[in-house]
């Protein structure tokens, strides 16, 4: 069982009109397994993580979530688009934190927390306030509870926000380019606690970083994608010190010299 | 010669008219918003019929003058048998008028609020109406105050429309008093008074609420 992918993409096809950007596209995920997704601007890294939470629609293949197909049931036999009710099942198992934070602006940081547990899974509110507290102190925030998001810095935000997806209790989580809209001297705070969530919890992390350093470092496996395929993939060593491919090699060469 | 009558007495005489106006604008305003928040999400449903009628709604009543709209409720309404209290056709027909520029001050404010909020709300799997009541619509909300403030003031401005249909209130107790009196001046100056005072009690009303909605939205104690 332990062998099951937690996340499976098979051939999955995404395009905006005519810009294919997933193509045919396949990847399977191990359970606690830690995936950092690179690649150049525009290669559909954003794309990838976007239909596995839902937010944006697959044009053909399929997607599985802990052996649940994602936007597919299953009728006598046949795959048929998920309804709404299949969405919300598969979907809840998968959290994601976004560039831009995305908190909840007219609610405190302990609310931003607490909202989706109390509204989304009907946990009670004293429940779901003291795992709010414990995740708010996981990382760092135990004095900004009742701080609004404007109050707060660019990286408290993201933090927030990494409880927020934490509190859901996913078994998969994505963060994508989660340090992008920092200041530089915030994005230690934010490494950091993903950092803690890589090797202390035991949960799927599948990460869109420029961050090569921090890549090499937490991952397990580094997937260069381009054109909306996997140019390569393997062990952060082997891909960082002896990258196999030309194109892998090129962006490398680029992102490392800036 | 008549000894003129003092600003005073048609101070008083239109403020004892006042309570018509504003009983038909409060009435109006809350239909208008009950409409505005109804046809303005409609506007937006995935269900194209919903779509279809809130925009049927919102043209015929932007498309068509609302003293009309006021008349046929008066005169033509009795032909089916119904016969409204003058007051009621007042806050039936402007409330409506009123609604359908509302609905499209809530569909922009809910069409304004940030993309990322509605992902952030999928991340998390609120439920699509969950996620225009408790995350969408309180931060739309804030945004409707300002326009609301201007539809409320257009609102309270139309009122005098229902003098033509019987209706005692600033306007007509004003054209009254002028055709007794003659002295246009001094009581259409008090009657642009009233209205004014009015007018700066919903500003200051909108503007609280906007503040007390906004709270934590990083904007309270900025330039507002
Ligand atoms: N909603 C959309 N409509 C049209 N085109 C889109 C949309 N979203 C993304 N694209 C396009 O799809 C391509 C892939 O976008 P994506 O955001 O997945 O790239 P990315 O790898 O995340 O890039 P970056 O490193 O710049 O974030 C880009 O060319 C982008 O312009
Ligand atoms: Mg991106």
């Amino acid at each position: 069982m332990s062998d099951e992918p937690i996340v499976q993409f098979q051939g999955v096809t995404k395009s905006f009109g005519d810009l294919v950007v997933l193509d045919s596209f396949d990847l399977d995920v191990a359970p606690n397994e830690h995936i950092s997704v690179i690649g150049p601007s525009g290669s559909g890294k954003s794309t990838l993580l976007r239909v596995l939470m839902t937010i944006e629609r697959i044009d053909s293949g399929t997607i599985k979530v802990d052996g649940d197909y994602l936007w597919h049931m299953e009728r006598e036999g046949r795959l048929v688009p998920a309804n709404e009710a299949h969405l919300r099942k598969v979907r809840g198992k998968v959290g994601m934190v976004f560039q831009q934070f995305n908190l909840f602006p007219h609610m405190s940081a302990l609310r931003n927390v607490t909202e989706a547990p109390i509204h989304v899974l009907g946990m009670a509110k004293e429940e779901a306030t003291e795992r709010a507290v414990e995740l708010l102190n996981m990382v760092g925030l135990s004095d900004k509870m009742e701080s609004f998001p404007a109050q707060l810095s660019g990286g408290q935000q993201q933090r927030v926000a990494i409880a927020r997806a934490l509190a859901m209790r996913p078994k998969v989580m994505m963060f994508d380019e989660v340090t992008s809209a920092l200041d530089p001297e915030l994005v230690g705070e934010v490494l950091g606690v993903m950092r803690t969530l890589a090797t202390e919890h035991a949960l799927t992390m599948i990460i869109v970083t420029h961050q090569m350093g921090f890549a090499r470092e937490i991952s397990d496996r580094i997937c260069f994608i381009e054109g909306g395929r996997i140019v390569e993939q393997g062990p952060p060593d082997r891909i960082f010190s002896a990258p196999e491919s030309e194109r892998t090699r090129a962006f490398l060469k680029a992102v490392l010299e800036v | 010669m008549r000894e003129d009558v003092s600003l005073l007495v048609f101070a008083r005489e239109l403020l004892l008219a006042a309570p018509v106006t504003i009983e038909i604008t409060l009435g109006a305003a809350v239909l208008a918003f009950a409409m505005s928040i109804l046809f303005g999400l409609a506007r937006l449903s995935r269900i194209w019929l919903v779509r279809a009628l809130a925009r049927i709604y919102v043209e015929f009543f932007r498309g068509s003058s609302a003293l009309v709209q006021l008349f046929w409720l008066f005169y033509v309404l009795p032909h089916f048998g119904i016969l409204l209290e003058p007051i009621t056709v007042g806050i039936v027909g402007l409330g409506l008028n009123a609604g359908a520029y509302g609905a499209e001050i809530v569909r922009g404010a809910v069409i304004a609020v940030d993309r990322g909020q509605y992902e952030a709300a999928t991340a998390l799997n609120f439920s699509r109406s969950r996620t225009m009541i408790r995350i969408i619509l309180p931060q739309a909300l804030v945004a409707m105050m300002p326009p609301f403030g201007n539809l409320f003031i257009e609102l309270l401005k139309g009122t005098a429309l229902v003098s033509l249909i019987t209706i005692t209130d600033i306007t007509f107790r004003a054209a009254q008093l002028n055709v007794f009196t003659l002295q246009s001046m001094e009581i259409f100056s008090v009657a642009i008074n009233v209205y004014l005072v009015l007018a700066l009690a919903i500003i200051f009303f909108m503007r609280s609420m906007e503040r007390r909605l906004g709270r934590g939205l990083g904007r309270v104690g900025g330039v507002s």
